[in-house]
């Protein structure tokens, strides 16, 4: 088995020459299970940087992994252009935030604050202003003297966040730092997360399960999936462009329709989904006679109704109105396509005149889109069974020709 | 006693007669039943330990401390005032403060040991660590003498403590393990992130969260040690303490002194069980903080 370990074949937002944090090749193995599988990642200075996967996708450990709680069975980490191996925990740069906070119960707001000073040696009076300055940032300055139990979940998450930040880390580790927040008090952290980060200008490497939340927050997304980094890209581009079939439903609605490429040289691709309809496409690295998906997002999706003449230059396919769902801003529409496969649709409810021309329940309509707002991804059968063995970094523009040939055609569906 | 003529009433009503006053006294039995039961219990407990109590103030004559002969405190001016005691007090209270140091500092790393990692022997670890509770009092005394003997050991004062730290270590494995379990290990990983090394996060996290096992641990194999008389009686050679003191005055006569030193003993004891109480009541308010965030 053959893995070209180019660190910096991912799309990165541009940063500083030397990454904040690098990952070569980084493998994790517990016994049998392999939990982080060749991550190579570059996370550029001062960036907020999301681990995005369902539960078991192998974020956390990634996470750990930086941080010295575990040693990674293959591969490197660099803090800061530093190989980290064999750096224990202590004297690592990064400090975390955790998910369950990891307060120290037996001590007051202010000596969780201060035990990374404290451990440093700081002079004193220092000590007691940076302490003071960060639960002012925070919001906590009234709550200095009190012991963590005193405090509600929102208190105790920006406690855990000041303790952390007062060092002034070169990065910031988050695991799901506020997953154990209802979701009034979580939006409210993430405006204030982000705010914080912008203002101490620290690099974020944020572990979330939640799609919402990273898309919002993130510079740039790593999208895992059984320990494998399956696209590293900025939210538009995961969002709009998603490489494989596992982010196209992990992040957003699944719109997938079956297809195969008829033609493909590099650049655009033709398309024949199996629908009928023919379409060029953006498909990178997909060769003639592949079977693929195409993916669409619903709120690019025009609808008509059957009788309307197909428009020109855009592709459409006719379909069954299965149910439509009012949402206040948009209805929602699922679509039952001839091949069986649905579709959902959003249409925006700008006025109620034209909302009540929308077709309902039980009517034939007719669903096309712009080619721009198509993407093509490859079939991944392969994956599917064979768990994380035979992935790579999901990042390589090339698969490795038949050694990795598609056997079912199946879709990873976890993360719905 | 109170138990008994309250129990009168209870007596069944008589058959067919349903007697309003007798309904009345059986109901009201039954809603007390948990405290007269409870009453009967502390006054089992503590009959004895008054009567030691009581009979510290015994103005006694004879050799012996058995018959009530009327109140003095004179005694108490003197409560060391017998030959020895006060020297076999010394030993045993030497040895119980060595034993349970010693027992409670390998004891608490060797619970550390058996919850936190794996090895080759944990197994047979910790299951030989309850041979010692299980085993007989006697048997472990005569086989450790056989075993001191053997080895040409004189007995004495080291053997004793050698004795007592071996069946003390056991209670406070069992004391310390079961407070390290479900100990919450992101602390030490959040104080190793913070930039404490092991022995910072040892003595900044773990003790201070284990501190009140470790206490109960301690407490306990002091109580144990002070008054071990079987284990202490084989590997003892010609040294005294307390109990081997009183087990030896018995047989010739026991002063009123042995009384007070009991008495002293105990009120300690209570003293120190209180604390331990609050103690353990404080920990459970730290520890009430971990649900609450596991409660994803």
């Amino acid at each position: 088995m053959e893995r070209t370990l180019t660190a910096s074949s991912d799309s990165r937002a541009a940063g500083g020459p030397l990454p904040s944090v690098r990952l070569v090749g980084v493998t994790k193995r517990f016994g049998d299970v392999v939990a982080v599988d060749h991550v190579s990642i570059d996370i550029a200075r001062g960036e907020f940087f999301t681990l995005l996967g369902p539960s078991g996708c192998g974020k956390t450990t990634t996470l750990r992994l930086i941080a010295g709680f575990e040693e990674p069975t293959e591969g490197t980490i660099l803090v800061d252009g530093v190989d980290m191996e064999g750096v224990p925990a202590f004297r690592r740069p990064p400090n975390t935030v955790f998910q369950s906070y990891a307060l120290f119960p037996h001590l007051s707001v202010e000596e969780n604050v201060a035990f990374g000073l404290r451990r440093k040696g700081v002079d004193k009076k220092e000590i007691a202003r940076r302490v003071g300055e960060e639960l002012e940032l925070v919001g906590l300055a009234g709550e200095r003297k009190r012991k963590p139990r005193q405090l509600s979940g929102g208190q105790q998450q920006r406690v855990a966040l000041a303790r952390a930040l007062v060092n002034r880390p070169a990065v910031l580790l988050l695991d799901e730092p506020l997953g154990a927040l209802d979701l009034k008090l979580r939006k409210n952290l993430q405006v204030e997360l982000k705010r914080i980060q912008r203002e101490v200008g620290i690099t974020f490497v944020y572990v979330t399960h939640d799609q919402e939340e990273a898309l919002t927050m993130s510079d740039r997304i790593a999208v895992m999936n059984r320990g494998v980094v399956e696209q590293c890209d900025t939210p538009e581009a995961v969002y709009d462009r998603p490489r494989t079939t596992f982010v196209a439903g992990f992040i957003g609605v699944s719109n997938l329709m079956p297809g195969v490429v008829v033609s493909a040289n590099g650049g655009p691709a033709r398309v024949r989904l199996d629908s009928g309809v023919e379409a060029t496409a953006q498909a990178d690295g997909l060769r003639s006679g592949e079977r693929c998906w195409a993916v669409v997002r619903p709120e690019k999706l025009t609808l008509l109704s059957a009788d309307e003449p197909a428009p020109p230059d855009r592709p459409s396919v006719r379909g069954l109105v299965e149910s439509s769902l009012y949402l206040g801003t948009a209805t929602q529409f699922v679509v039952r396509l001839p091949d069986g496969v649905t579709m959902t649709v959003l249409v925006p409810n700008v006025d109620e005149e034209a909302r009540r021309r929308l077709p309902g329940a039980g009517d034939d309509v007719r669903l096309s889109w712009a080619t721009q707002h198509m993407h093509v991804v490859r079939e991944e059968g392969s994956r599917v069974g064979e768990g994380a063995a035979t992935s790579g970094d999901g990042q390589r523009a090339q698969a490795p020709g038949d050694s990795a040939g598609p056997a079912e055609p199946a879709l990873t569906e976890e993360g719905k | 006693m109170t138990g008994t003529t309250v129990a009168q009433p209870a007596a069944p009503p008589a058959a067919g007669v349903r007697h309003p006053g007798a309904l009345r006294a059986g109901r009201w039995l039954l809603d007390q039943s948990l405290n007269v039961f409870s009453g009967l219990v502390i006054v089992y407990l503590l009959a004895p330990i008054a009567v030691i109590i009581w009979f510290s103030f015994n103005d006694t004559h004879s050799r012996f401390n058995f018959v009530w002969q009327g109140f003095t405190l004179k005694h108490w001016k003197d409560p060391f005032g017998v030959p020895g005691l006060l020297d076999a007090l010394k030993v045993s209270i030497e040895i119980a403060a060595l034993s349970t140091v010693i027992a409670t500092a390998l004891g608490t790393m060797m619970a550390l040991a058996l919850v936190r990692y794996q090895f080759r022997a944990r197994g047979a670890t910790n299951f030989f660590i309850f041979l010692p509770l299980a085993t007989p009092e006697i048997v472990l005394g005569a086989s450790l003498l056989s075993l001191f003997l053997s080895l040409g050991v004189n007995t004495g004062f080291n053997t004793i403590l050698i004795a007592h730290v071996m069946f003390n270590i056991s209670f406070v494995v069992v004391t310390v393990r079961s407070r390290l379990i479900g100990f919450d290990r992101s602390l030490e990983e959040a104080a190793q992130d913070l930039g404490a090394n092991s022995i910072q996060t040892f003595v900044r996290v773990t003790l201070p969260l284990i501190a009140p096992g470790v206490l109960a641990a301690a407490l306990l194999a002091f109580a144990l040690s002070i008054d071990d008389f079987v284990i202490t009686n084989f590997n003892s050679g010609s040294t005294v303490t307390y109990p081997l003191f009183i087990w030896g005055a018995a047989r010739v006569s026991i002063p009123p002194q042995v009384n007070i030193v009991a008495t002293m003993m105990f009120v300690v004891t209570l003293i120190a069980a209180v604390l331990t109480v609050l103690q353990q009541l404080r920990a459970e308010k730290i520890a009430s903080v971990r649900p609450e965030q596991e409660a994803v």
